[in-house]
């Protein structure tokens, strides 16, 4: 699906372009976006599912559970607590005349 | 198991992962700015329910040998539930001031699963070859390294770990550590020694690096500590996905891995350490050196007076810290802030860079207690500003207001950033003693001559101000 070049260049391009999103935040945003990033890599749940769906022995089942469990962990609190974070950046609109 | 024809579902699968890796770029973009940020990670999430419920569309073609497969499902399905639910419940539980170790904790996981990947490859002990081989065994190291380091993390700032473990050799033995992983990974990864036994002391001596790398570490180092791991997290979820062939994970974790890096960087400069700094040496240890002497003495100040200065004062900037945070005193600041506003006082916050316990945490708080972000500011916008303020209210930071940063080239945090609180007419300082910072640096601020100290814990000062304020009338 994807050799080894091809995917050296999405390495590459994808690497610049997380550098590029993050260059120009403002420093009152790091924290939530550490946390809006640390949901992102909750893809990995993806990764877990597919080898718990591959596992072909004990072993391998509960290793794979393990990290589904810790995955989907990952992708949810990530989630909740950013989103958690960010509902509470408000402007004050009325406040400012 | 075949629902789909799976080359009609490869392509779906295929086409969904793009899509994926669109809303991620585009969520993280929106997140970096305030106004837009909350829509940032709604975007992101629908790309994360798109990507899980695709995967099982993977499921078609998935061959079978040992009959297994419906189980797993079964078990994907309930280890989602659980994961989740927890994950759920926590996240809405945990108080603001300790986001810091949720997300390690999160991040701990994320790391976690990246290794139970690579273990399930590696004990199947499939040879695909010295690249991908390598792959895996980078991905395992690197997220296994995470996770436990992650774990301590969450230990120490959620302070169920006390002591920095600090002891002669460490680094040394760190070295042997890492260097045993390294070979035995290389055998697994070479196809030397594919045995079980090899691939457990290859994952113990990853989880060991992890514990004895972040055990010495100090509390207040913690935040860049986490960002490093969120940032070899990603990287171990691009490696794993590289194994796994999967565009989704290759490219979000990679993004992940480099918006980490820079994110790491930027809080280590924030705070004027360097990464190797923070990793390899106490603060303690440097610090020692710098003693200046500092003449003058303290002077305190009745609430009923500093509320007074407040109130007729023209501008007031508002210099918020750690003691802040730890006396959850942000809704008071707040309602003290709001006072002021109405008897025509202008009022701003400054926020250091590192205020709080980690770059933006202070942000949150304030955001938290109601305060708009547009009365915030960070260091380059309002320093200019302390010229022209009448009062500097200061609760409970220290170090990043100390102007020995600007003028001492002994002290250890010279050239660090800091608001120059010096520069304003009057400063009030909130503070609950006579105590030194986090560095045990002396703050020369506390003793300048127009500087009142208005001592106490932030909470019960502020409700004294509050007080003040209000009998002005």
């Amino acid at each position: 699906m994807i050799d080894g070049i091809i995917a050296l260049y999405i390495f590459m391009l994808a690497g610049f372009t997380g550098y590029e999103v993050i260059a120009k935040v403002p420093v009152i945003l790091h924290t939530p976006l550490m946390s809006g990033s640390n949901f992102v890599h909750g893809i990995v749940l993806v990764g877990a599912m597919v080898a718990l769906f591959n596992a072909s022995n004990h072993l391998e089942q509960a290793i794979g559970f393990i990290g589904v469990v810790m995955a989907a962990g990952n992708a949810v609190g990530g989630y909740v607590v950013t989103e958690r974070m960010l509902e509470m950046f408000k402007a004050s609109g009325s406040k400012k005349s | 198991m075949n629902f789909m024809n799976p080359a009609l579902a490869h392509g779906l699968i295929n086409a969904a992962y793009l899509l994926v890796a669109f809303l991620f770029i585009y969520g993280l973009k929106r997140m970096s700015a305030p106004s837009t940020a909350r829509s940032g990670i709604v975007w992101a999430g629908y790309g994360m329910v798109i990507a899980t419920l695709v995967t099982f569309l993977a499921l078609s073609g998935t061959p079978d040998p040992a009959g297994l497969l419906s189980t797993n499902v079964v078990l994907a399905v309930v280890a989602i539930a659980i994961g989740g639910l927890i994950a759920a419940y926590t996240g809405r539980k945990v108080a603001m001031t300790d986001m810091p170790q949720m997300i390690a904790l999160y991040n701990g996981f994320g790391g976690g699963a990246a290794a139970a990947i690579a273990a399930v490859e590696l004990y199947a002990g499939e040879n695909r070859g010295p690249t991908l081989g390598a792959l895996a065994v980078l991905g395992g190291l690197i997220g296994a390294v995470s996770f436990s380091g992650s774990i301590i993390a969450f230990g120490k700032l959620q302070g169920l770990i006390k002591k920095s473990f600090r002891f002669g050799g460490q680094q040394v033995v760190n070295v042997v550590i890492l260097g045993a992983a390294v070979v035995l990974g290389a055998m697994i990864a070479s196809g030397v020694h594919g045995e079980a036994l090899y691939v457990t002391l290859f994952f113990v001596a990853a989880l060991v690096i992890g514990v004895t790398m972040t055990l010495p570490i100090g509390g207040a180092d913690m935040p860049v500590v986490i960002s490093l791991y969120n940032a070899l997290t990603g990287l171990a979820v691009a490696f794993e996905g590289f194994v796994l062939n999967n565009a989704a994970m290759i490219i979000a974790g990679t993004v992940v891995g480099s918006a980490g890096t820079l994110l790491t960087q930027l809080m280590a400069k924030a705070m004027n350490r360097s990464l190797g700094n923070v990793l390899f040496a106490g603060f303690g240890e440097s610090a020692a050196a710098g003693t200046t002497a500092v003449t003058g003495s303290q002077k305190p100040i009745e609430a009923s007076d500093a509320g007074v200065m407040m109130a007729f004062a023209q501008k007031v900037i508002v210099v918020p810290g750690y003691g802040l945070a730890v006396a959850q005193a942000q809704h008071k600041v707040w309602e003290l802030a709001q006072l002021l506003i109405e008897h025509g006082v202008t009022v701003k916050f400054a926020i250091h860079p590192v205020a709080g316990r980690m770059p933006g945490h202070m942000n949150v708080l304030l955001a938290e207690a109601g305060v708009p972000y547009d009365l915030i500011s960070d260091l380059d916008e309002i320093n200019a500003e302390f010229e022209t303020c009448d009062v500097a209210l200061i609760i409970g930071a220290n170090d990043v207001v100390n102007p020995v940063a600007r003028n001492d080239k002994s002290s250890p945090i010279y050239g660090m950033p800091i608001l120059n609180a010096d520069k304003s007419k009057n400063v009030i300082v909130i503070k609950r003693g006579q105590g030194q910072g986090f560095s045990g640096i002396e703050n020369a601020l506390f003793y300048l001559d127009n500087t009142r100290m208005l001592y106490g814990d932030a909470q019960a000062a502020l409700n004294q101000l509050i007080q003040a304020v209000k009998t002005v009338g």
